[in-house]
């Protein structure tokens, strides 16, 4: 099989897409080890890691972390339903429950994630 | 790689998909686009590095970097089979997935023991 069949049909093309999100989902672990580790060597390495953050190529670069971490979050809740089969009192859970719980438990973590980080 | 691994591996990159798909957007697009834009006033250094102090917030880090890599590690591993037909690298791809992530954990794990 030739190196890029996944470039011959749109379907295989989403599903390699799909699976390379988590390259950012991996990058982003890794940038915010970068900042921890400048917060805690004090406040001028915290300073200067602030100062690349507002340079252009770690804007585009951020921009494109952010995207590819938006659509890892809309492809991975959309198959909770699939992925995990609820039983309550013998009856199956609908899948729309499933998928509204996750996404709910998003917009919670987020939330969550905005007051720790804004709301002084 | 025994098979009898798989189900270990698979967990770290279920709950790193999990704890990243719901925590991660949100970090980024504060800490590292609407904050260096100037959009909202982020938070003071002070805050931050006493916050990040809390024994419970470096636990809280270091489950979140680290499961976040073995996500990537686990996922990338399988891309890299399939995408590039590289079946034949078993082995050495592995052990760059999964060492990759585990030796960025473990940096991550003394950066956090240490933080001051």
């Amino acid at each position: 099989m030739p190196i890029f069949w996944w470039l011959k049909k749109w379907s295989y093309t989403w599903f390699i897409t799909r699976e390379l999100t988590s390259i950012f989902v991996g990058l982003a672990a890794v940038i915010l080890l970068i900042q921890i580790r400048a917060l805690g060597q004090g406040e001028a390495a915290y300073a200067r890691f602030q100062a690349w953050l507002r340079t252009p190529p770690a804007l585009v670069l951020d921009g494109i972390i952010l995207f590819f971490l938006l659509l890892h979050t809309f492809t991975w809740l959309n198959l909770a339903p699939r992925a995990m089969a609820l039983n309550l009192a013998g009856r199956r859970i609908p899948n729309g429950v499933v998928l509204s719980a996750h996404y709910l438990a998003w917009i919670v973590a987020s939330a969550l994630v905005t007051w720790i980080l804004l709301g002084r | 790689m025994p098979r009898s691994r798989e189900p270990f591996w698979w967990s770290l990159f279920s709950a790193g998909g999990m704890i990243g798909a719901l925590l991660l957007p949100a970090c980024v697009f504060l800490l590292w686009i609407a904050v260096p834009l100037d959009w909202v006033e982020g938070p003071s250094y002070d805050f931050l590095h006493s916050v990040t102090r809390h024994p419970l917030a470096r636990l809280g880090l270091f489950g979140l970097i680290s499961l976040c890599l073995f996500h990537w590690g686990h996922r990338f591993r399988y891309t890299l089979y399939d995408g590039l037909q590289l079946k034949h690298l078993y082995g050495l791809i592995a052990t760059i997935c999964y060492g990759g992530a585990t030796a960025v954990s473990l940096f991550a794990a003394y950066t956090l023991w240490l933080f001051r």
